[in-house]
């Protein structure tokens, strides 16, 4: 709470070590970033989604929102994180993550609408965020549609309009680029 | 009874439902649920208020009003290609739909318990503590066995699968359990408490066997301690990482793609690390406390730049070091007592010409194979077997580089993706049109005149510094004739030109390659990239031949003409005169080329855009430059050394200069394959040429007669075999290492059975592709014709559905019936 303990009781930290992808130094570094985030006088051990958002490695991400969401374990799904989510958050863009993990939660912030799979519109919002929101990077509906069209074509192997997780994975695995570019370093 | 009616749709509801979302009807099938409501608004007071009823009788009114979705249904026969979105669904199909383990398996805890029992349960079978037969859980269907979606006793099996899994944890070794534990994709809380349980179990059995025996407690004592000491030692691994600031600011600026650049110099800074302890800890570091008596000249500041002058008679070149033995307090003893015959010598003896050839054969193979690993590391992580088909979605899903944060620089990554896309649709569109045969034609030509040019220059410049190198050669030879009484510093200045041609040379062809690529249409930008790497690769592979043969075969030949006495040092004052002009060279490029070329197209052509950071070209200086320093470490053992401090300055430089002029490649830099590729180019034409060189004038050619460690020897490697014939001479047992040398180092058919053999396991692993990418294509037709099959039970369960509907459809307005729905629910559990 607040920055009152500076220090993480060492059995927490080798807890940590066994489930998370990272080194116990790196623990407090993440620790400090994190008291940072937080209101001095809030009882809460929460960051509320603005707060996070205020980092600059997250700050003109156009993912930042999709990535609170899934990595906040709050009830209202408000985005909020704890420091255990932020950790979470750390560990699945560290270096040393496998690229399942990578991958599996690059599916869940790609899925705009939270159904499981990566449907017409999901995308759509999907090259939206990649492509910015000026007039003249943006794609035309008729880009946007053949883009669409084609992405299906190429990985959606059973045919059923949607990217499911194993097709995504599929797709990712044949990128070797993705681990090195799905990272966020501290 | 709508009793009846809710109480068996709960019991749908309940098993099928994902447990993420707790109302029942996800959002994406919410909008289709809403549009076919607002066509039937006007009925919206005859219905019961349940939730389930009203989607249910609505949906299903909608449905059979619409006549294109009857249509649909009537040719579902004929069509299998439709995907399953566009159809419209009644709620109880739209709840199967949303519950299917394809598209559950990502987030439904149970579904990701499931595949990660499957997976320990696969570990401990390869790890041979075999499961009971119990722990196999029963299923109906084989092919959705472990995944708890649509299973009988699917709240039971919840549970026991948690059961099986942390059993199946604490029975897998520590480091195995500890990486599932790392790899599963749950939250915190569950995670910590799979652990707790799986440690609890072990705690539970292990106190069943009361007796624990003291080695093991030992054993187990140790090994925390150990894993303990090991972790605190990689966190402060971690500390000291060099620049990890200023690469964490490269790459939120320009991404991955410029940061491998960085991340090369660092490799190679390792590498001459490593080069530089292992010369100066066995070479320069013996001889530096025992000097040669030699004379010195005086220091002036010449010396820098032409590695001569005072610089000749210090640890620097290989002329200093001696080829006797080198012996602890002899020297002193010697001079004191005339009277003895014996030599009290009780300390270190230190044979120097066999440590000099040892330790630069070590270095060379150690360095060989780091380098041939971290190839093949870097080649097993950027291969893929089928790699040519979906580009449009690995660079839709792939390509966002995360590590970005400067606003600006992600605005460009934008436009970039942007653009990028936009290239790739279009060249979609085109490949539709063929090209036509004179357009092929053109094409081809405009290729081969692209060519012709390029390697005419490459030649041109290649023999210019042929024959430039002759006639340095033959002014030497007259000079020495002559015997010039010239300031010698100032002939060695005259030197310098040979190095400031060449560097010369490699800093301009480069730029006419760029100029000739652009008059040229590749078919994607991975294929300009590669043949604008191969142009240069050549270029300087051709330069440093023609180099090697001016020293090793004019030089080396006949030193005495050019009145040299020692001409191991003669070359390596050439190569470091050759490392220091490509340096120097390099700061004027950084300077000129980049900051004063910012200011001219910023101020004087007034373009918005900087100059782009040429990734490829400055990685082949990199390598050129290493090229450079193995060539010269056999004649210069201090030479890693210049190349570390050499490579500091350039880092520094390098990004002091990138960040003020440069931005980010606008064309697309697949980094990972680029640094297999650059790692590749160290290995083989870099590291081996090097190495053939080195061995080369070990084997063959004659050292001089009167400085060096080997100075009255046939060749360098005779040492080694002197030194093999003594041992033999002092100790006949180990006759066998003279019988090993003369048949397995000296004797070319060793090495022809190893390639042999090598060859044999290459061709092994290429069959082994081949059958995979053969197994890949008829798994994704499976996987096809699987798909088919979900969509036709989808459709006809929708079409009994609707079957029944048309009964019930009155009956809605009243009380409520229950037959159809018990219908459609036996269906599911197929």
């Amino acid at each position: 709470m607040g920055g009152a303990a500076s220090q993480l009781p060492k059995e927490m930290v080798s807890e940590y070590q066994m489930i998370f992808f990272f080194l116990s130094g790196f623990f407090l570094r993440a620790h400090k970033r994190f008291s940072e985030l937080q209101d001095r006088d809030s009882l809460s051990s929460r960051v509320p989604m603005e707060k996070i958002l205020t980092m600059p490695e997250l700050k003109s991400n156009p993912f930042r929102r999709r990535i609170c969401h899934v990595f906040s374990t709050s009830e209202p799904n408000d985005g909020s994180l704890t420091f255990e989510d932020f950790l979470d958050l750390l560990s699945a863009f560290s270096d040393s993550a496998t690229l399942e993990i990578k991958s599996h939660y690059a599916f869940r912030i790609f899925d705009f609408d939270d159904d499981g799979t990566l449907d017409a519109g999901d995308l759509e919002k999907l090259v939206n965020c990649l492509t910015g929101d000026t007039d003249e990077t943006r794609l035309n509906p008729e880009e946007m549609r053949q883009l669409i069209k084609n992405i299906l074509e190429e990985s959606d192997i059973d045919k059923d309009g949607t990217v499911n997780l194993s097709e995504f994975q599929h797709v990712i695995s044949r990128s070797p680029d993705f681990v090195s570019s799905f990272k966020i370093v501290l | 009874m709508a009793r009846n009616v809710n109480f068996e749709l709960h019991d749908l509801r309940a098993v099928l439902e994902s447990p993420v979302d707790e109302d029942g009807i996800h959002d994406s099938f919410h909008q289709l649920i809403e549009e076919q409501t607002l066509d039937l608004s006007a009925d919206a007071e005859a219905y019961e208020l349940s939730e389930l009823e009203e989607g249910e009788g609505r949906d299903n009114l909608g449905y059979l009003a619409s006549p294109s979705s009857r249509q649909q249904h009537g040719e579902m026969q004929e069509e299998r290609t439709e995907p399953l979105m566009d159809q419209q669904w009644s709620t109880a199909t739209l709840r199967v739909l949303s519950s299917m383990p394809s598209r559950t398996i990502g987030r439904s805890r149970g579904a990701i318990i499931s595949n990660y029992y499957n997976r320990t349960m696969q570990l401990r079978r390869r790890r041979q503590s075999r499961p009971s037969i119990r722990d196999f859980a029963p299923s109906s269907r084989p092919s959705i066995r472990g995944y708890g979606g649509v299973e009988t006793d699917a709240g039971v099996d919840d549970e026991r699968k948690w059961r099986q899994l942390v059993i199946n944890l604490q029975n897998l070794p520590v480091s195995d359990r500890v990486q599932m534990l790392r790899c599963m994709p749950l939250s915190v809380d569950e995670k910590r408490e799979i652990r707790r349980a799986a440690l609890e179990y072990k705690g539970r059995r292990s106190s069943e066997n009361q007796r624990v025996p003291c080695f093991s407690q030992l054993k187990i004592c140790v090994i925390i301690a150990l894993r303990h000491g090991w972790y605190s030692w990689l966190s402060l691994l971690s500390f000291l990482q060099l620049w990890q600031i200023a690469l964490k600011k490269v790459s939120g600026r320009f991404g991955t793609g410029v940061l491998s650049y960085f991340v090369f110099l660092k490799t190679l800074l390792l590498f001459n690390f490593f080069l530089s302890i292992v010369t100066g800890f066995f070479l320069v570091l013996p001889q530096a406390i025992y000097p040669a008596l030699s004379y010195a000249l005086k220091f002036q500041g010449l010396e820098l730049l032409t590695g001569g002058g005072y610089f000749t008679s210090t640890v620097m070149y290989y002329g200093y070091y001696t080829n006797s033995t080198l012996k602890k307090d002899c020297i002193w003893q010697q001079a004191i007592s005339q009277h003895s015959n014996q030599t009290a010598c009780h300390s270190l003896y230190y044979n120097m010409p066999l440590a000099y050839f040892f330790t630069i054969g070590f270095a060379f193979f150690i360095t060989g194979i780091i380098l041939v690993y971290t190839m093949s590391k870097s080649f097993g992580q950027s291969f893929r077997i089928d790699k040519s088909q979906g580009v449009l979605a690995m660079k839709v899903f792939a390509s966002w580089d995360f590590k970005v944060s400067k606003k600006s620089s992600i605005k460009m990554q934008c436009e970039n993706i942007s653009t990028q896309i936009k290239e790739l649709l279009s060249e979609l569109a085109l490949q539709q049109n063929t090209m036509g045969l004179l357009q092929k034609f053109g094409k081809s030509c405009v290729h081969l005149l692209a060519w012709t040019m390029c390697v005419g220059s490459t030649l041109a410049c290649v023999l210019a510094v042929f024959y430039f190198s002759d006639y340095m050669h033959m002014d030497q030879k007259s000079r020495a004739r002559v015997n010039d009484t010239a300031n010698p510093l100032v002939k060695e200045a005259g030197l310098l030109a040979l190095p400031v041609v060449v560097s010369t040379i490699n800093l301009l062809l480069p730029g006419f390659f760029n100029a000739v690529a652009w008059m040229e249409e590749y078919n994607s930008p991975s294929t300009s990239n590669y043949v604008s790497i191969f142009r240069n690769l050549m270029l300087k592979v051709s330069v440093l031949g023609v180099l090697c043969y001016h020293w090793l075969g004019r030089i080396a030949h006949d030193p005495t003409s050019l009145g040299l006495q020692c001409w191991e040092s003669f070359v390596g004052q050439e190569l470091y005169r050759f490392l220091l002009m490509d340096f120097i060279f390099t700061m004027l490029d950084t300077f000129f080329g980049e900051f004063l070329w910012r200011l001219f197209s910023q101020k004087a052509l007034k373009r918005k855009r900087k100059p782009v950071f040429d990734i490829a070209r400055h990685v082949l200086e990199l390598i050129y430059g290493q090229t450079l320093a193995w060539l010269g470490v056999l004649f210069i053992p201090v030479l890693p050394i210049v190349q570390i401090i050499k490579l500091l300055c350039m880092f520094y430089m390098k990004k002091a200069s990138l960040m003020m002029n440069c931005q980010a490649p606008r064309k697309p830099w697949r980094a990972c394959q680029m640094t297999t590729i650059f790692i590749t180019l160290l290995c083989f034409p870099s590291f081996l040429g090097a190495s053939v060189f080195v061995t080369y004038t070990m084997w063959t050619i004659k050292p001089s007669e009167s400085c060096g460690p080997f100075r009255g020897l046939n060749s360098m490697f005779q040492s080694g075999k002197r030194w093999v014939e003594e041992l033999e001479k002092g100790n006949p047992n180990l006759g066998w290492l003279v019988w090993a040398h003369t048949y397995l180092v000296e004797n070319p058919f060793f090495l022809f059975v190893g390639a042999g053999i090598f060859l044999i396991v290459i061709y092994f692993h290429t069959q082994v592709l081949d059958g995979q990418r053969k197994i890949i294509s008829l798994l994704q037709e499976q996987i096809k014709n699987e798909g088919e099959d979900k969509k036709f039970l989808i459709t006809k369960l929708q079409f009994i559905h609707e079957q029944k509907r048309p009964l019930s459809s009155h009956r809605i307005r009243g009380a409520s019936e229950v037959k159809p729905v018990s219908v459609p629910l036996s269906l599911c559990y197929l």
